[in-house]
């Protein structure tokens, strides 16, 4: 089709609107970065901008260099592999029976989870229950309540109602159980779908704080978002800027800055790569039955 | 799938358990998980009633004055409960009004990309924010906002202006959570919007073209009806939660400077309970936060309904 010059000059006029956007979103992190690796002398100068100056990298050997981080990193990062692998067994073992029109009691268990969707016992009713549990300051507490999610799980059923039927009679044919279906049938075909819970549940755990904060008063189990929320407040300042110079102007904005790239980088080298899965994640749970 | 209705025959309980016991043994822990995450603290909404009193029972509590309703009473006499209902509302309000339509208008603005190497790599970029916590968000809002040291502070104070105060003046904070929001959200929640784009019958615009469309008329006579359905599900799930809210935004984003329009019932009631031990008073609020939400959510649901439109169930 022959494009008048009109239309070209239109298509320009998009690519023109998405460079912004694009650069709206970059800049920040762009800013993040450049004041990570600036010199304090700069930066209480207020002249950086987008590229750093007076290049060096003592914030991150700070950071790189304080156990009180690290431990909190390494921390967080067992969490969200436990956290995954825990919720991605919980939600393969809600969605799956599901599947199956012959069960007996699936629409009153489809009831019972999707009420929970729509009503919350509310947060001091949550909390009295991890009381009551022996919850609280358990790190379990980080892991057990929040480890199955209804929108993930219908997303994850939404996949295998995708999958053919005549693959499952077929084995079931043959005298397999449901069992040995799920396993050689099931999840083998269900990497995309995998991918993108696993994805969703991690940056969940990664990012989440609020029931670190709700649950959990010893420093020892925090995780890095509720360190860095610390730190952002200056909650603790004095322990910390004691040691790491936290309150020293400029060193304190590299610092910050440091700490703050350093507990992003693990999520922004992993999403793109899974882009096309969470694309059609997305979608899935979007779709209704 | 066809549904066939096969006339009722007894079951066989016997084989049926012999072949669908393992089903019901994968459900065993999601089902226990059901009951004691999700239904076990339901007892405790109980306490919005009674008097809370350490290591009792809810069952032994006893009742609060005026017939249980003491709390409620006493919530809607807090200057701090109205103020957090007000802001909630409010909030969810500018971000239904300014949020909504953002993803819609980046998913338009995608759909006319003809590079499919350049879309991905907008798309990658504006997925991005997404990916970010509440708190690394604020701490980037403060490197950029900041009064003194924020990236677009020092611009207008080095031009000569005056710096604007994003974060601690209540107006401007508001605008700088509302669009913190759509920055957030505008790239994620462009996907079902995208795929809802792709399921448009291309034969349409083809057509169109040929009767001497522009894009701008394709656009509103055919993307746009084309995605109406899932606009208005989305629109309603929007209008549903419109006294909900997450905590980790409100949170993240508070300062003492701008209280009186930045604390939601959310923060409220983690501030006055789990903080201030005023268990009764705030489970009482969290109950009522959650009874007009469900009561917003089916409403929105029946007009979406009466309108012609699928609920969303």
């Amino acid at each position: 089709m022959i494009k008048s010059a009109k239309t070209k000059m239109g298509d320009w006029v998009f690519v023109f609107i998405c460079i912004l956007v694009a650069l709206i979103c970059v800049i920040p992190m762009l800013n993040l970065l450049a004041r990570s690796l600036s010199s304090a002398d700069h930066l209480i100068r207020h002249d950086v901008y987008l590229l750093p100056k007076g290049l060096n990298f003592d914030a991150y050997k700070k950071v790189l260099g304080d156990p009180k981080y690290l431990r909190s990193f390494a921390w967080t990062a067992f969490l969200t592999l436990a956290g995954t692998l825990i919720s991605l067994t919980m939600t393969t073992l809600c969605a799956y029976p599901l599947i199956f029109e012959g069960l007996k009691g699936k629409g009153f268990i489809n009831i019972l989870i999707t009420i929970t969707m729509f009503f919350n016992a509310g947060t001091i009713p949550n909390y009295l229950l991890m009381k009551q549990l022996g919850l609280l300051n358990n790190p379990l507490v980080l892991l057990i309540p929040s480890c199955l999610s209804v929108y993930n799980m219908i997303i994850m059923r939404s996949f295998f109602y995708g999958i053919p039927d005549s693959l499952r009679e077929s084995a079931e044919i043959d005298g397999a159980s449901f069992f040995q279906i799920l396993v050689k049938i099931y999840l083998p075909l269900s990497k995309p779908v995998f991918a993108t819970l696993a994805l969703f549940y991690a940056v969940g755990r990664w990012n989440g704080y609020s029931d670190a904060l709700m649950y959990i008063t010893e420093a020892k189990y925090y995780p890095l978002q509720l360190l860095l929320y610390n730190i952002l407040n200056n909650i603790n300042s004095v322990e910390i800027a004691a040691q790491e110079g936290f309150t020293q102007p400029g060193l304190s904005d590299s610092l910050k800055a440091a700490t703050v790239m350093f507990s992003t980088i693990p999520i922004l080298m992993i999403y793109p790569w899974l882009q096309k899965y969470f694309i059609a994640g997305v979608t899935l749970g979007a779709v209704k039955e | 799938m066809s549904k066939v209705k096969v006339p009722k025959k007894k079951t066989n309980w016997g084989a049926y358990l012999r072949r669908y016991w393992q089903l019901y043994f994968l459900l065993l822990l999601p089902i226990v998980y059901f009951l004691v995450f999700k239904y076990k603290p339901m007892e405790f909404i109980m306490i919005a009633f009674k008097e809370y009193k350490i290591g009792k029972s809810v069952w032994e509590m006893p009742w609060a004055a005026n017939n249980g309703m003491k709390y409620f009473i006493k919530a809607f006499k807090n200057k701090d409960f109205i103020r957090s209902i007000r802001n909630t509302v409010t909030l969810n309000l500018f971000d239904l009004v300014v949020g909504f339509p953002a993803p819609i208008i980046f998913a338009l603005i995608l759909n006319e990309l003809v590079l499919k190497r350049f879309k991905k790599v907008v798309q990658t970029i504006a997925y991005m924010p997404h990916f970010l916590s509440w708190v690394i968000i604020y701490s980037l809002a403060l490197q950029i906002f900041a009064p003194t040291n924020g990236l677009i502070n020092v611009l207008i104070t080095n031009l000569g202006g005056e710096a604007i105060p994003f974060l601690n003046e209540s107006k401007h904070w508001v605008a700088t959570y509302i669009g913190l929001g759509v920055w957030q959200n505008f790239g994620w929640g462009s996907i079902v919007y995208l795929a809802a784009i792709a399921g448009i019958n291309p034969e349409l615009y083809e057509a169109a073209s040929v009767d001497g469309a522009g894009r701008f008329k394709k656009m509103w006579h055919i993307t746009l009806p084309g995605i109406k359905s899932t606009i208005v599900v989305l629109l309603i799930m929007n209008l549903g939660g419109i006294m909900g809210g997450g905590f980790d935004r409100p949170f993240a984003m508070r300062n003492t400077l701008v209280l009186d329009v930045a604390e939601v019932l959310p923060t409220f009631v983690y501030i006055n309970g789990i903080k201030g031990l005023q268990f009764s008073l705030t489970t009482a609020v969290g109950l009522f936060q959650s009874v007009v939400g469900v009561f917003f959510l089916l409403s929105a649901n029946w007009i979406s309904r009466k309108l012609g439109e699928r609920g969303i169930w």
